[in-house]
């Protein structure tokens, strides 16, 4: 199977992330579409880390342990996210960014 | 037409469908059940991609820890109902397009690269015995500083959630 059907997949899952993030105005759905994006991106960690070990190569865990640390920063990133998006609703009763530009003036 | 082939395309067609109910459901709720989903699918590729260790940190991790903690957040904040206002058409359209563009973009860049062909014969690349050895070898210092990451996140985390 071609490696690049892999790749189309990864773009697709990315780009629908970034038309989310630029089409909604909720900011939990951003937040999941920047999830998806992480996603995207560790899919096609996995994939190129599967062509590296056919071509032999020892050290193609290496793109696996990777992602690992992504999963890792991910976790961390959505505590520290939804803490900030609860604090939003708390103060405003709305997660809609839009409310959210007090520094533009 | 192989078995593998088969199951990429199949469980390709699950997560982009789901992943554009994440985009285009009106519930918050509906959202989140696609995103799960969507991580299921991609834990299967995961499986055909000979990652077998990831695949189950991936499920426990994503679908078992985050996106529960996304559903109680939403359930806490009583958002199930839609109330997002309903903003400028032309925003979404402008999102779409743009969107759309960059797809395309990275569509073209890599159409024509020269790539060798996954195999289908498995490695043991991904086992856990084998990810353990790198994991505490090569990586044992990323690992440990990961390690403080998670513990200044949840600092961060009680101080933005604590009261006043």
């Amino acid at each position: 199977m071609p490696i690049q059907y892999y790749i189309f997949l990864s773009i697709a899952l990315f780009c629908i992330g970034i038309m989310g993030v630029l089409m909604r105005r909720n900011a939990i759905i951003i937040f999941m579409c920047i999830e998806m994006m992480l996603n995207a991106v560790n899919l096609l960690l996995v994939s190129f880390s599967k062509m590296w070990a056919d071509a032999g190569r020892v050290d193609a865990g290496s793109a696996q342990i990777f992602v690992f640390f992504i999963m890792v920063v991910a976790a961390a990133e959505v505590a520290v996210g939804l803490a900030i998006i609860v604090m939003m609703y708390r103060n405003s009763h709305s997660v809609d960014v839009n409310l959210l530009s007090r520094l533009k003036n | 037409m192989d078995l593998q082939l088969i199951l990429f395309i199949l469980l390709s067609a699950v997560a982009i469908i789901s992943a554009l109910g994440v985009v285009f459901s009106k519930n918050p709720v509906s959202s989140v059940l696609c995103l799960i989903v969507t991580f299921i699918a991609i834990a299967g590729h995961y499986i055909l991609l000979n990652a077998q260790f990831l695949a189950v940190v991936h499920i426990i991790v994503y679908t078992g820890a985050i996106m529960v903690l996304f559903l109680f957040v939403i359930m806490l904040m009583n958002l199930n109902a839609d109330i997002e206002p309903q903003k400028r058409n032309w925003m979404k359209y402008a999102g779409v397009i743009s969107g759309g563009v960059m797809f395309l973009v990275l569509l073209a860049a890599v159409r024509d690269a020269n790539m060798p062909a996954l195999s289908t014969t498995s490695t043991d690349i991904g086992l856990i015995e084998n990810l353990g050895k790198t994991l505490f070898t090569t990586y044992v210092v990323p690992f440990e500083i990961s390690s403080i990451l998670f513990l200044s996140a949840m600092v961060g985390a009680v101080i933005i959630g604590k009261k006043d």
